[in-house]
């Protein structure tokens, strides 16, 4: 069975916000949640770097683990979604979620004052597919439509990947083995003095 | 880890809070939810699983379909599948095969659905009347500005009127935008191409013929080496990165990021070179002087292909490292160093944006990069070129229709040639055009700029007109692009009427205190139809997505109500029945000079239904409706048979299959003053496969009596000249000396607005321009000597990812403007603790010409200590007082800001008049 995974090339992440508001425009996301989000470090200096994050639908996932109600569940294709029926905005996921995914709304947006929201990796909710409350609830339910995640699909440099972790992999392999040879081959530049 | 429930079912105490649960409260929900799990007979892990269900997925928007459109933010102009049910847009979806984006979007192409689902759209239209938006008719608005806009034009003459068309609209949209003017009998007519590369154009046309990107960004794969300068291509066209990334990790090639900022851009380059704004000539100078010293040039092209080399390189003396160092701030030996790089890593491409052409010697500037190339030998070869991102979505279709106030549409000037060629495309007579103008000299003149128009209104410059501006209409162009924005404010004050037909109000709208402002809703380019071309002159079919919203009406509607009005439709619409097919087929029919004739547009709307089947690298379609052909049809396409030319000047090609020359267009000899005669034709034995003609040859004229190629209508020229396998132009040299520019030899010369007075002794600027498009533009006497003094901090500006030009679309995006709300001045820590301010703190930033903005301070390291940058998207507050309350109701964008040109400088391209706002001066204080 595939396991859904994200990766996010820093490579090539060019802090577009591309991802994080094809997110936000295909749920419905309201303003003061995100989802995702690109975070840069050592901007303006030698060494910056972007990387894009939302929810990692971990294998053994602390919200999982942590959660008093069960609001949070594991698909058998890995992805972990919140039933915001039975969430009880208790914030005890987004303390033990050491990626700071689990979303809070403030007033009375998008269901509810409170509910946890977070990276449904498109793939919905517990409502039937494509039914109007999963809609409202939790957004587009792309993986049932057997589509990839607006995140990754609308990357513009294909930095972000999602699906299945083996071809994710896979793919980032390939890229880093382009980047390691020849010149840019580590070792290289020590052992030539050149560029 | 078995999970411990931390509170049992009965210990939930009846909460008070309103949830989600419409039908049953929580203690019902959690026994109902745990029952089913027993009797599911679930594995005792607490987590309930759910099986996912692609296997049997339906859709969710049943009976949809998918609508091609292409964004219309940037020119990197990137598919859009814009999926439509029951005649509502729905979603966006992934435009996955598209061959320039793959599916790719910044934040501002991925919500492109928001153009028309942003609440903040001008709605109906709207006059100002005490002081307060009143809601009136189309007919009202649509009568009221026609009668008023005939009544200035029969007191004062036609040249009362600017009109500033827009990079926005479709290509017949412009198109017509530059037939009004003409029909209406001005050259007052301008658009953004004018503040974003008409340096571009001037330079790079008057170098080797067309003044437009060569290459493209796919072809930025075959790049073994990406030379960016002035370009934040990170932020102003994201897109590109993912051509130029694939370069630089599979080519290894280096990327070679110079700009006074350590930009987005340069965090992803293998050498970053920070340059003092404004030096761009001598820095390029400097790298020149590197090659030709060490003789790395490329000797062979020089000798076939380039003239005024040793011009150029006697120029090129004086640029050694050692000077070029003093110049731009950069170590001697790093420029050294990175020559190498360029000249042992070919073909290299090069990038430049506003970085290099807003500025008073940009035309200079963009000539230098071309010679830079030359030299290399990058020219006319896959993975080489001058790669010239262009900005707005239809920039460049705009700038090819010329809604530009010193030519005609597809560059034929204004001269009288022009208007008769011109003349027998609209099918009307020449004398009834020129009858249209206040005399012969004023259909000739070069009319107002974008950069400028305002001086016609106020004339704080003299004006060389024989009336004042009564009337502007901004048809799809913001004002707060526009350099000493506090001055364009007065001329709103002051003119009679100011006309705005937009989907957002933008800025303008409340930059009047007058009761002079009319606000007529236009749609967004996803609620009409037509053509666009992107940056690399590739031509794409936007399909309508959905009815116009609210009580919008679209550029074409709008058009013909007001012609209707003027008097004129029927010979402005003589051969126009369907709109836009039939506008298309009109400029397909005139613009011959660059190749805009093949694309006719059934042939474009195949390839864009076709995209899919363009290879990413080469832009080829191989196999399918479109095979052979390169995507959109980049011009020149000679012909309806012809397949574009996906990469100027490249040899290796027969004439038919996209190969070309540089164009013949500066005549076959020249005499230089030193008395020196040199051939401009290319060298004998400089042929494109299947060339009757071996070697350089001039442009074709007199197959037809009385014609030549740019002129003869039939287009027997033409196809006579591509049967022959030669280039209709001609084959030329590219030249490194324009004898018709003012530096004939791209020199260094200090911005108006300099912080060194020993490099303004060493590099003074120009003589004052009297009449320069219509108004005395100044440069010796605004090269002071001492504004340092005073002003003693360099000001430029720049992008940012989220926001696009003046930011009124962007900034009515709730998802963007939620990115990016406020506005701010990046001050480098060491100059911000000089100042004694702390990141926050609120400082007023003044320039040498007046203006003021109060803004937040962004401690950043991308700018030196020297340096300060300004955002110029934001807009709705006017030196350091909040405009909010004045927009029309419900249209106010989410964020409002200063606008950073209240406080750019003074400053004009000597060709051109393209604005200086990339280098000039400010004082900085805590508010």
């Amino acid at each position: 069975m595939a396991r859904m995974r994200f990766l996010c090339d820093v490579e090539r992440c060019i802090d577009c916000a591309g991802c994080a508001v094809a997110c936000k425009e295909g749920h419905n996301v309201p303003v003061g949640i995100n989802r995702r989000r690109v975070i840069s470090i050592n901007e303006g200096e030698p060494g910056e770097k972007s990387i894009s994050v939302a929810c990692m639908h971990c294998s053994d996932a602390p919200c999982i683990a942590v959660c008093p109600v069960d609001a949070l569940y594991q698909r058998d294709d890995g992805i972990v979604n919140v039933n915001k029926d039975t969430c009880i905005g208790c914030g005890y996921c987004f303390f033990a979620c050491p990626f700071g995914a689990p979303q809070f709304p403030k007033g009375n947006s998008f269901g509810a004052r409170g509910v946890m929201d977070k990276c449904t990796f498109c793939a919905g909710g517990p409502d039937e597919d494509f039914s109007d409350r999963e809609m409202k609830l939790y957004g587009q339910n792309r993986i049932a439509e057997g589509k990839v995640p607006l995140c990754a699909g609308m990357c513009s440099t294909k930095a972000l990947l999602a699906g299945d972790g083996d071809k994710v992999a896979n793919i980032y392999r390939e890229r880093v083995f382009k980047r390691g040879s020849g010149a840019n081959a580590w070792g290289w530049s020590r052992a030539y003095d050149k560029k | 880890m078995p999970s411990k429930k931390l509170l049992k079912k009965e210990d939930f105490s009846r909460s008070s809070t309103k949830t989600i649960n419409y039908n049953f409260d929580r203690r019902t929900f959690l026994k109902f939810s745990t029952a089913t799990a027993a009797l599911a007979g679930l594995s005792t892990m607490p987590s309930v699983v759910k099986k996912s269900r692609a296997a049997n997925a339906k859709s969710p928007y049943p009976k949809s379909e998918i609508i091609r459109t292409v964004c219309t933010h940037c020119a990197v102009a990137c598919g859009v599948y814009a999926e439509v049910q029951n005649g509502v847009w729905v979603r966006q979806e992934i435009a996955q095969d598209h061959p320039i984006s793959r599916g790719g979007h910044c934040c501002k192409g991925a919500s492109a659905i928001d153009m028309v689902k942003s609440e903040k759209r001008l709605k109906h239209p709207l006059k100002k009347v005490n002081g307060k938006w009143q809601k009136i008719s189309w007919k009202q608005v649509l009568d009221e500005v026609s009668e008023k806009l005939m009544k200035f034009r029969e007191e004062n003459g036609p040249d009362s009127v600017m009109w500033i068309g827009s990079a926005k609209v479709s290509n017949e949209m412009a198109y017509l935008q530059r037939k009004l003017a003409a029909f209406w009998g001005t050259n007052n007519i301008d658009h953004q191409a004018r503040i974003c590369h008409s340096t571009t154009v001037a330079g790079v046309a008057n170098t080797w013929g067309y003044g437009a990107m060569t290459n493209s960004m796919n072809d930025i794969r075959n790049s073994k080496c990406i030379f960016m300068i002035g370009s934040n291509a990170a932020e102003a066209h994201p897109i590109s990165m993912q051509h130029i990334l694939y370069a630089k990790e599979v080519n290894n090639a280096p990327v070679i990021v110079v700009d006074p900022r350590f930009t987005k851009t340069a965090a992803k380059a293998t050498d970053f070179v920070q340059i003092r704004s404004g030096t761009d000539t001598a820095y390029v100078m400097g790298l020149i002087n590197v090659i030709l010293e060490n003789g790395w040039e490329d000797k062979d092209f020089i000798r076939r292909r380039v003239s005024g080399f040793e011009q150029l390189k006697k120029e090129a003396k004086n640029y050694p490292p050692e000077v070029v160092s003093e110049v731009t701030g950069v170590p001697a030996e790093d420029i050294t160093r990175v020559a190498k790089i360029l000249a042992q890593n070919r073909p290299g491409t090069i990038v430049w944006c506003m970085g290099g052409t807003q500025h008073s010697i940009g035309s200079s500037m963009t000539r230098a990069y071309c010679i830079l190339q030359l030299v290399l030998g990058n020219m006319g070869v896959a993975g080489g070129g001058t790669n010239i991102f262009r900005g707005h979505d239809n920039v460049q279709g705009a700038t090819d229709m010329c809604v530009l106030s010193h030519s005609l549409p597809a560059y034929y000037g204004l001269s009288d040639g022009a208007w008769k060629h011109w003349s027998r495309v609209w099918d009307v007579d020449y004398e009834w055009i020129k009858s249209r103008f206040h005399n012969e000299e004023y259909m000739g003149k070069p009319g107002f700029t974008l950069s400028r128009w305002y001086e016609g209104a106020i004339q704080d410059d003299e004006i060389t007109q024989y009336t004042s501006l009564k009337a502007v209409v901004f048809w799809g162009c913001s004002s707060n692009s526009q350099s000493q924005y506090h001055k364009l404010k007065r001329a709103l004050d002051k003119l009679d009427m100011v006309v705005i037909i937009d989907p957002f109000p933008t800025m303008t709208a409340v930059a009047s205190d007058k009761d002079n402002v009319y606000l007529l809703p236009s749609t967004s380019q996803y609620e009409t139809t037509g053509s666009v071309t992107s940056s690399q002159r590739g031509i794409q079919w936007r399909y309508k997505v959905v009815d116009p919203v609210y009580d919008a009406k679209d550029d074409y509607t709008i058009l013909s109500e007001l012609v209707d009005r003027f008097g004129f439709a029927d010979k402005f619409y003589k051969n126009i029945k369907t709109v836009p097919e039939d506008v298309t087929r009109e400029l397909n029919k005139g613009s011959l000079t660059i190749g805009y004739n093949g694309q006719t547009p059934e042939r474009i709307k195949k390839h864009t239904d076709n995209w899919h089947t363009f290879d990413v690298i080469t832009l080829e379609a191989k196999g399918g409706p479109c095979d052979g052909e390169y995507y959109g049809l980049p011009w020149p396409c000679w012909t309806e048979e012809h397949p574009g030319t996906p990469i100027l000047y490249d040899m290796s090609k027969p004439v038919k299959k996209g190969g070309l020359p540089f164009r013949a267009r500066f005549g076959t000899e020249y005499t230089y003053p030193d008395g020196k005669k040199e051939n401009q034709l290319a060298a004998p034995g400089t042929t494109m496969p299947g060339s009757e003609a071996e070697g350089g040859y001039p442009e074709f004229s007199g197959v037809v009596e009385g014609t030549n190629w740019k002129t003869d209508l039939s287009q027997k020229t033409i196809k006579y000249a591509l049967d022959k396998g030669m280039a209709p132009f001609g084959n030329a040299r590219a030249r490194c000396y324009v004898w018709d520019f003012l530096d004939p030899i791209p020199v260094h010369r200090e911005p108006l607005h300099s912080p060194s007075p020993e490099m303004i002794k060493k590099y003074p600027t120009y003589d004052d321009q009297p009449d320069h498009y219509r108004v005395f533009t100044k440069y010796k006497s605004e090269q002071k000597l001492d504004w340092y003094k005073e002003f003693p901090l360099i000001l430029t500006t720049g992008r940012m990812v989220e926001y696009m030009g003046g930011g009124a679309e962007t900034r009515s995006n709730k998802y963007l403007a939620e990115l990016q709300p406020d506005m701010y001045a990046e001050v480098n820590v060491e100059t911000a603790n000089n100042y004694g301010l702390r990141d926050g703190d609120m400082i007023w930033i003044e320039s040498p010409n007046g203006g003021k903005i109060k803004v937040q301070t962004k401690i950043s390291a991308r700018v030196d200590k020297d340096t300060i940058f300004l955002p110029f998207h934001f807009g709705g507050f006017f030196m350091g007082d909040s405009w909010s309350g004045k927009y029309p109701e419900g249209t106010e964008p989410y964020v409002l800001g200063e606008a950073a040109n209240v406080v750019t400088n003074y400053g004009y391209d000597i060709v051109t008049q393209m604005q200086e706002t990339k280098t000039g001066l400010c004082k900085m204080s805590k508010a």
